[in-house]
This record gives structure tokens, C-alpha cells and sequence, in this order.
């Protein structure tokens, strides 16, 4: 697994091979593993086409995944809203343990596993991995402290537990049949194998596609006809979302400066966003992410505003409540831009609405959703200032004093 | 009125918990197996199953208050749940959650869940339902639509007896 370079396909891209490695095999206690198929994350419905397209390819995944990892009891924590993939799914696990692919003794081997299918109730900070353990757990899915909390030494019921994401256990199965360097070839250094696209907005043909991770940049995935075939006719581009409705909004013509080596020497090489080979890495160095490598295209049609404001909306509506900053700010954030689309907006309400997205992360919070929920505000207000800027102008002038 | 559970969905629901090694992990699958059999959750229901899992009553309530899919109050025969979230607010899911409203004869401008006054339908807006490519997308109970114009709006509408 380390030798494949797989990187979680959730969100956090970090090495599947290390995450597995920090297990800790000799507490004594059983080690669990929890496939992630909470796919929530605005953007993102690769892992919904994985469930209801080919189970059994999570399974296989799983299974090789489990008996690496010495597990004897797994389960697929799937969300809520999919009650057709839930259903896919236990009818393929019966598949499976009728040809005794699970279940006692595993074809002779000795080896005994069983997963069963656990469904959310429509929470996106499942996704969370130790919201996930407990609501897995039956409680509310409030994420833990870490330290001490690492699933990987305390996770499911204070057990070593590995979660990995539904794309990333797909590929387990293709890792140990290829081989871990056969694998690696796929793709680019450090960011390797396929990677499902999920592709959305304003284009021609939205949809997931499958690519090398790496291998197609953003421009290409909007515009090849391959891919998203390009923009609606006599649109022009605005902005993209990269990875996620959490990541970091990359403007039309921004420019980045790349860290590339040439003939052996690192240079920088100045690259406009269209041209981000649509990798980990790269997405990086442009101060965003790949995260759940989904992208939703936004074209001059649209008022950055109100996109704000939906997706503000969303954190709002999704915040666990335990962290006063996130819980309060998510709300006030979405509370002021509710404003500035309602006609009731501030012209002072840029900058405060960054300077409540500055106060939520950094540490000020259990888990990522902090952060998750002010990268939007920070970077859509920083990008597209003028626009907040000019609505709040204009509602002030048009209110009667 | 009494509450009681079927033989056989308590027979479903013993199943369900021997997949955990630990009784409480089983809270969600039940509330799921409750709210689909009697439509919502019930004081009774929560009731049910605390005693079921051997906890407290507060236990279960707190994940009926907390998750969004469990509803306290019946819902209508057939629950449309629209998404609202940005991709399909960008493929016109505000325009087809306010078709269903004013074709139901429902405020499209209230929040939270919506029933018509037959009890036949529900109405509600929820968060991404990861369908994005395929804007707007909603549920009708279980079924899962893509694409939605207002003409498929309807022909749903009109399967539903």
C-alpha cells in the first residue's frame, strides 16, 4: 500500500499506506475498519455511482483491505438519503457470503470477517471521521479530541479502527492486483492512480469522470469534450469551486506560481488556474484543494453573492453545534449574507463577514468544519470583494434614511 | 392508542442488533426500522427502543433532535424532498421546490417540512443529496430523481396513488 502513493480519496488526501501503518496491532483489543460512504460533501456524488454501479468492487476492496489489516468486523457507514445504495449493498453482501466470501473460515483460509451495512440520518458531519464513529457508536455524531481521540489507536468503542473513504478501498482491490509500483505508474509523482471527477454547474455536460490523477487540468476537465465540453453557449467563465464546496474558490484568470523541476532544477512556472494539473499537490500551491475532487463550475451568470450565501447556508444548516465559534459563526455568516440577498445588506458587510470567517479556525474548533465552513467566505470575499462590496453600497442607499 | 411493534419488524429489529457488539450502535438502524414502519417518532417509539437498548429515553431523543432525517410529527404519504444546495440551486431547484408548493397548495416561501392537508404529500428542502451532475435532484420517499423539470415534477407526482 505505501509503495502504490494512495492518497485518501475523502478529502484529506493523506497516505492510505501510512494511515493503516499507524494502527496500533498490539493493544489486544479488535480492530475495525469502517468504510466512509457518508458522501455529502456539496459537489460530490462519485461515491453514490461506485454503490450503485459496482458493490462488489467496494467489497473485494474492503475484504482485502480487513484481512491486511487483521480486522474481523467492518462495517459501511452509508448515508441516509441513499436508502437504494444501503439496499445494493446488503444484497451484495449476501452475495458475498454465499460464495463465502465473507462470513467463518473465508474459502479454507481461516480468516473470518463480516460487514454489515450502518446507515446515517442525514447529517453531513458524519463525513467527519470521528463524528462518524460516534453516531456509529449510537450518540450524537459530536467529532472527538485529537489527541488523544486517533481512530487508529481509539476509534470505534475506544478500539484501533481505520475509516477510509468508499473510491480509496475501490482501489485496494486494483492496488494488490497490479501491485503497489505498478500502480504508482498511474498517474503523477506523489499523486498517484485514478481519481473520479465529479463535475457539476454551469457546463455542457456535467458529470463524474474518471481520470488520471494529475493528468487533466482544470481547463481540461471543464472544456474538453471528453469531459465537461465547455462552458453554455455565449457564457463566460467566473470562477470554479476545485474540490468541494469547502475549498477555496479560484477566480477566472487567476495566475499561481507552480513549483515544477526542470531538467533537474526546481523552478517556478508561472500557471493561470485553467492550466492546474487537477492533482493533490498542485491544488495546493494554488492555496486550495482537491479535497473531494469535486468541482462545480460557476460562469458569468451567476452572482457570487447568492453562492455565498446558499453554501454559507449549507455550514449553517450542518454545523454540529459543539464549538461555539463554528456553531455562531457559521449562522451569523450565513445570517449576513441571508441580508445582503435580501435587499438588506451593509455595505460594511465584506469585511465583517471576514473577520467572523478569521475568527472560526485555527484551532478554535474540535475538528476541520471550522475551517470548512470560513474557506469559502474568506476566499469568495477576498476574490470577488467588489461584488459584496456593491450590493451592500446599494441596499444602503436605496433604505430611507 | 397503544403502541406496538409487528412481530416481524421486532424479529427485523432484533437481527439488526446483533450486528454490533454493542447494543446502543444499533439506536440509528432502529429509529430508521420505527420512523418507516409508523411514518415518524413517536414519545412511545423512543420509549420503545430505549427500552429495547437499555438506555435512557434521553438517549434515543436527542439523535431524533439531532438528525435530520427523524421527524417527531407524521409526515404525508409520500415525502418530496428537494435539494437545495448550490449545484442543483444552480440547475433550478428553488423554481421546482416552488412547483411543487403552488402546485400542492403549499407556502413556498415557509420553512421546514410542509403537509398538504389530505396527509397524501410533504414537501421539504434538504441539503446536498450528492446527485450533482444531474441537477436538480430530490427524492420522492426512497425513489431517487435526476434531472427534474417540471414536467418530470408532475409525472412523479402522478405516480404517486
Amino acid at each position: 500500500m505505501k509503495l502504490s502513493g494512495l492518497r485518501g480519496r475523502g478529502g484529506a488526501g493523506f497516505s492510505c499506506g501510512l494511515k493503516w501503518s499507524f494502527v496500533d496491532r498490539r493493544s489486544g483489543k479488535p480492530i475495525y475498519l469502517i468504510c466512509n460512504a457518508d458522501e455529502s460533501e456539496p459537489g460530490t456524488f462519485k461515491d453514490r455511482q461506485i454503490i450503485h454501479k459496482d458493490p462488489h468492487q467496494l467489497i473485494e476492496g474492503m475484504i482485502i483491505s480487513c484481512f491486511a489489516n487483521d480486522v474481523k468486523l467492518a462495517y459501511i457507514y452509508i448515508r441516509g438519503e441513499m436508502p437504494k445504495g444501503a439496499k445494493l449493498l446488503n444484497a451484495a453482501l449476501k452475495e458475498a457470503r454465499a460464495k463465502n466470501f465473507l462470513g467463518k473460515n473465508i474459502l479454507g483460509s481461516g480468516y473470518d470477517l463480516e460487514i454489515h451495512v450502518h446507515r446515517g440520518a442525514g447529517a453531513y458531519i458524519c463525513g467527519e471521521e470521528t463524528g462518524l464513529i460516534e453516531s456509529l457508536e449510537g450518540k450524537r455524531p459530536y467529532p472527538r479530541i485529537k489527541p488523544p481521540y486517533f481512530p487508529a489507536v481509539l476509534g470505534l468503542y475506544m478500539c484501533p479502527t481505520i475509516v477510509n473513504n468508499v473510491e480509496t478501498l475501490c482501489n485496494v482491490k486494483h492496488i494488490v492486483t497490479m501491485g503497489g509500483a505498478e500502480f504508482a505508474k498511474l498517474g503523477t509523482p506523489n499523486n498517484t492512480g485514478t481519481r473520479i471527477v465529479s463535475l457539476s454547474g454551469q457546463v455542457k455536460r456535467p458529470g463524474y469522470y474518471e481520470i488520471e490523477v494529475g493528468k487533466a487540468t482544470i481547463g481540461q476537465l471543464i472544456n474538453d469534450p471528453a469531459f465537461g465540453g465547455g462552458l453554455l453557449e455565449g457564457r463566460k467563465l467566473k470562477a470554479v469551486i476545485p474540490g468541494g464546496s469547502s475549498s477555496k474558490v479560484l477566480k477566472a484568470g487567476e495566475k499561481f506560481k507552480l513549483k515544477r523541476k526542470v531538467e533537474g532544477k526546481d523552478v517556478e512556472v508561472e500557471t493561470d488556474m485553467l492550466d492546474l494539473p487537477y492533482d493533490f499537490d498542485s491544488l495546493l500551491q494554488a492555496g486550495t484543494m482537491s479535497g473531494s475532487s469535486a468541482i462545480i463550475v460557476l460562469d458569468d451568470t451567476v452572482d457570487v453573492v447568492d453562492v455565498l450565501a446558499n453554501l454559507s447556508e449549507f455550514y449553517a444548516h450542518e454545523s454540529c453545534g459543539q464549538c461555539t465559534p463554528c456553531r455562531e459563526g457559521s449562522l451569523w455568516m450565513s445570517k449576513t449574507l441571508h441580508r445582503l440577498t435580501h435587499g438588506e445588506g451593509r455595505k460594511g458587510d465584506a469585511d465583517y463577514l471576514v473577520k467572523i470567517a478569521d475568527n472560526i479556525p485555527g484551532g478554535k474548533t474540535i475538528c476541520a468544519f471550522g475551517e470548512a465552513c470560513s474557506w469559502p467566505v474568506q476566499s469568495f470575499v477576498a476574490k470577488f470583494k467588489d461584488d459584496f462590496v456593491a450590493k451592500g453600497t446599494a441596499d444602503e442607499e436605496a433604505r430611507p434614511p | 392508542m397503544s403502541f406496538t411493534v409487528p412481530a416481524n419488524l421486532e424479529a427485523e429489529i432484533d437481527e439488526l442488533i446483533t450486528h454490533y457488539p454493542v447494543k446502543r450502535s444499533a439506536s440509528l438502524m432502529l429509529l430508521h426500522a420505527l420512523q418507516e414502519h409508523f411514518g415518524h417518532i413517536s414519545t412511545e417509539a423512543t420509549v420503545w427502543i430505549a427500552k429495547k437498548l437499555g438506555l435512557q429515553p434521553i438517549n434515543v431523543h436527542e439523535l431524533v433532535t439531532f438528525y435530520p432525517m427523524f421527524r417527531q410529527q407524521p409526515a404525508g404519504k409520500y415525502v418530496i424532498k428537494v435539494c437545495r444546495t448550490l449545484s442543483c440551486a444552480l440547475g433550478g431547484s428553488h423554481k421546482l421546490h416552488e412547483h411543487f408548493c403552488t402546485k400542492l397548495g403549499l407556502d413556498p416561501h415557509a420553512h421546514g417540512l410542509q403537509t398538504t392537508k389530505d396527509g397524501k404529500f410533504s414537501v421539504e428542502f434538504v441539503e446536498c443529496l450528492a446527485g450533482c451532475g444531474t441537477a436538480p435532484v430530490m427524492m420522492c420517499n426512497e425513489d431517487f430523481h435526476e434531472g427534474v423539470s417540471h414536467a418530470k415534477a408532475d409525472e412523479i407526482l402522478g405516480k404517486c396513488k
